[in-house]
């Protein structure tokens, strides 16, 4: 299998504080991986690692190496704005950019340099058809993006990140304001994408990991508990730290 | 006995506030009092748009003076809008904030020094460099823009940088993550959530710009005449009135205050567009 993202003997602080603690492991391509742990666990430090966001926080330090497709992300001569175009991202909050829906998905495209309005017409239908939100708002691609509700904000901000074409989309729990209609829509386009993405999605909702994802990695207080099938996960988990988080009795 | 401290606190803080608005109102009257009758004998047109100021002859045009202050004015913007929107830009986003600390408060100190210093560096240092240079009598038009420029920078960055500030931080990394560098996340998105910030700042600078005297009078030259080139020398509204007012009597004075009146107009009409802007960008929140 095509393994995407090597991450070996990765230590993470920010500022003194050891975020992270020798994590080890690999994230074959085409696959949902769901990162489950309590808050506070390094979960989202981990997501933002893989396409270097931390970088923006002040204090933020790594040791260890995150090798994506064999290339380590951290050399000093790695581009990270390239980097971050080939790793989309959704975040927690749905945060449209203040303008139009339309001007939302091609926000990324035409920094790549893609002009030819037809093209760009294309790309809109099919990435908001794929993150289920094209029917609902193919009439009004001019209105603000503001004026949707979380649900369809969040899907926009899932299709802006496909529109970017990128090989892996990170997730960093996207429905965690939304309504039990709205993320099953994102968790059904989510299954339809893994086809042609590789996703990574960090949740606090373990159901929702045992829904999706194909992979699941378990991360306590910085350290990298178990990862393994979610099936053998959620049925016979070898350490009893998993077992008691995902039976409830803790976190 | 809670409940009276209570309520005399509340008077008096009324008093004070009131006691703001009512030396507004006062200001504002009296200056139309003593201004309005004049503008109504003379006539509004043969006042405003006639060149001729000879108020020992009688006669009180003040359009040189009007063209003249519009034209300060929007030399100072020309200088202070550019650089104090870049420099807010830079400070906010491309320096880190500690830095920015250290920084902005001292930008706002500019505003502390008073109007005469920099009259006065004006006259020791840019007018000899627009003489020597470019010839002219150095006391200029354009020496007015570049100090009342300067002058504006304050109030131009310290909005602008607050403005900038209240852009959401999920906006930029948005942006970021979708691969945009640094330079096209401000002019896409952050220049475009704060934009009518930065605009207000701008009008709120314009508004000191046309007001400013003291500076203007040291270094615009104060000749009376519409100018034909940046090296000319003028005298805008305000100096106009603080240069004559001690001497001027009768129907003289009278014209000053008439002149008071216009500069009045102007400034509210430049603050009620800045509150104009401010308050769109509220309720797109």
């Amino acid at each position: 299998m095509n393994i995407k993202f090597h991450i070996q003997d990765l230590n993470f602080y920010f500022n003194n504080n050891k975020v992270l603690k020798l994590i080890n492991f690999e994230i074959p391509a085409n696959i949902i991986l769901g990162i489950i742990g309590p808050s506070g666990s390094g979960k989202t430090t981990f997501l933002r690692a893989l396409n270097r966001m931390n970088d923006l926080e002040s204090g933020s330090r790594i040791e260890g190496q995150i090798l994506f497709d064999g290339e380590d992300i951290y050399s000093s001569d790695y581009d990270v704005v390239a980097l971050r175009k080939r790793v989309g991202m959704v975040f927690a909050m749905p945060v449209p950019l203040p303008m139009s829906i339309y001007d939302n998905i091609v926000y990324g495209p035409r920094l790549s340099g893609v002009n030819d309005k037809k093209r760009l017409d294309v790309l809109v239908e099919k990435s908001l058809t794929a993150a289920y939100l094209w029917d609902e708002v193919k009439d009004r691609l001019k209105t603000s993006a503001m004026r949707l509700s979380g649900g369809q904000q969040q899907r926009l901000c899932l299709a802006r990140v496909l529109a970017m074409e990128p090989e892996v989309i990170l997730l960093d729990e996207p429905c965690s304001g939304l309504d039990p209609i709205s993320t099953a829509k994102i968790e059904d386009a989510l299954t339809e994408l893994k086809k042609e993405y590789t996703i990574i999605l960090v949740t606090n909702n373990t159901k929702q990991a045992a829904r999706v994802s194909d992979y699941t990695a378990f991360f306590l207080m910085g350290d990298l508990i178990e990862v393994g099938n979610t099936g053998q996960i959620f049925t016979s988990p070898n350490k009893t730290e998993t077992n008691d988080y995902i039976t409830g009795r803790f976190g | 006995m809670k409940l009276i401290s209570e309520k005399g606190v509340k008077r008096l803080l009324m008093i004070t506030a009131f006691s703001a608005i009512s030396a507004l109102l006062l200001i504002a009257l009296f200056i139309i009092n003593e201004g309005l009758p004049f503008i109504f004998k003379y006539g509004l047109k043969e006042f405003l748009f006639s060149s001729d100021w000879q108020p020992h002859l009688g006669k009180f045009g003040i359009y040189p003076m009007i063209v003249a202050s519009l034209w300060v004015t929007l030399g100072a913007m020309l200088v202070g809008a550019p650089l104090g929107v870049a420099g807010a830009l830079f400070l906010s986003e491309y320096v880190p904030k500690s830095v920015m600390n250290i920084i902005k408060p001292t930008i706002e100190l500019l505003a502390a020094i008073p109007s005469v210093v920099y009259g006065f560096i004006g006259v020791m240092v840019l007018a000899p460099i627009i003489r020597d240079n470019f010839g002219g009598p150095g006391l200029s038009l354009l020496a007015g823009s570049i100090i009342l420029g300067i002058m504006i920078l304050p109030t131009v960055i310290s909005i602008s940088i607050d403005s900038i500030l209240a852009v959401p931080r999920s906006y930029r990394e948005g942006s970021l993550a979708l691969g945009a560098t640094t330079w096209q996340t401000i002019h896409m998105v952050t220049i475009k959530a704060s934009k009518s910030g930065i605009i207000a700042s701008i009008i709120l600078g314009m508004g000191r710009a046309i007001g400013e005297t003291m500076a203007v009078i040291m270094v615009a030259g104060n000749s009376v005449n519409i100018p034909h080139s940046p090296l000319d020398s003028v005298r805008t509204l305000t100096a106009n009135i603080a240069l004559e007012m001690s001497y001027a009597t009768g129907l003289h004075r009278q014209a000053l205050f008439a002149t008071g009146v216009i500069l009045f107009i102007v400034i509210i009409i430049l603050n009620s567009i800045a509150s104009v802007a401010i308050r769109k960008r509220m309720v797109k929140k």
